[in-house]
């Protein structure tokens, strides 16, 4: 962004008094360039994950008006494990933190680091994963599935959608630990592991929010 | 032309630093963030669980604690800063906080009323 940015403020300068100052940076131009590429890329991820936002708050809006309409049905003291729900949360914050170590491999060139990391962060949130599963096939199982009351409509949209989203991290991870392990760590790489980077991070946050306002409040 | 040469290295630099310094984070904030966050999930859970305050303040309690553990995550594991070259993050940021803060505040309240205003003779 720098150079472009400049020329256009500074374009009254004389063509032949800019070119000199061009040259004596030309050296640093592709990495400048990738830079650039790499804050735009990571910017426009960021107003992707800010929408998302969006979405997961209209359907924890949802939440919020339903919640009390049980149809006669349970409640979520009657419904919820804490301990369970605990053990979920530690999963998803670990994998936060692994992921973190992950980006530290990546910014160091160290693509064991990165690929332990990231198999790390992969089990961790597959486990999450697992457990809410196990979790929605009991309530499924025993009768509390979505249909059976408003609440438990919303609390599995709610619930679900972070799931779903997981989910596709999941995904995606496993597809940039192949890149990673073929192409290694380069300006492409890096710049979708931030991405990715962002997204898990975001969906930790996400997390924290279902794990006060579904379970915390429901406890209360 | 000694001088935009100057601006062009120092922007060049200022950049630069910016992708080597402030936006990765340290193993050292990492950890700290991570400690931050167990502590803030493990407090709420236990005034819940075992019931240490009456329901008011312990509802009041854990959305403020919420609240930390968010500026916590934001800080420690997003990097989200002041510092200019975020300037646009931050905006976008608070942008959809302030747009979050509508939809739900705008949904309890018209759905409170509606509530309230339709449901209450029966």
């Amino acid at each position: 962004m720098s150079t472009q940015v400049l020329d256009n403020i500074n374009g009254v300068i004389p063509a032949s008094a800019v070119i000199p100052a061009q040259a004596g940076i030309h050296d640093h131009g592709h990495h400048d360039h990738e830079a650039e590429v790499t804050d735009k890329v990571v910017f426009g991820f960021w107003i992707y994950i800010m929408s998302d936002c969006i979405l997961f708050a209209s359907i924890f809006g949802a939440f919020a008006v339903l919640h009390n309409n049980t149809f006669g049905g349970p409640g979520p003291k009657e419904l919820f494990s804490m301990p369970y729900v605990l053990v979920e949360t530690f999963l998803l914050l670990t994998s936060s933190f692994t992921y973190g170590l992950a980006m530290l491999g990546a910014h160091k060139n160290a693509k064991t680091q990165v690929l332990f990391w990231l198999a790390i962060t992969f089990l961790l949130g597959l486990s999450f994963i697992c457990m809410e599963v196990n979790e929605f096939h009991k309530l499924i199982l025993e009768g509390n599935g979505p249909q059976r009351s408003a609440f438990l409509s919303s609390f599995f949209t709610l619930v679900g959608t972070h799931g779903l989203h997981v989910t596709c991290g999941l995904i995606w991870m496993v597809l940039l630990m192949f890149q990673v392990g073929k192409h290694g760590i380069g300006a492409i790489t890096t710049r979708k592991l931030t991405c990715l980077s962002l997204f898990w991070h975001f969906l930790d946050i996400v997390w924290i929010f279902v794990f006060t306002v579904v379970y915390l409040m429901g406890a209360v | 032309m000694t001088n935009n040469h100057d601006t062009l290295v120092e922007c060049h630099s200022r950049v630069g630093g910016n992708h080597h310094d402030s936006n990765h984070g340290s193993l050292k904030s990492y950890i700290v963030g991570f400690i931050l966050s167990i502590l803030l999930t493990i407090v709420p859970y236990v005034l819940v669980v075992n019931h240490i305050l009456a329901s008011e303040p312990t509802f009041i309690a854990i959305v403020v604690l919420a609240v930390l553990q968010l500026l916590v995550q934001l800080i420690f594991f997003l990097h989200l800063s002041t510092a200019p070259a975020h300037r646009t993050t931050l905006l976008s940021f608070v942008f959809t906080v302030v747009v979050l803060f509508i939809l739900v505040a705008g949904t309890l309240w018209i759905m409170y009323n509606m509530n309230v205003n339709m449901m209450d003779h029966s």
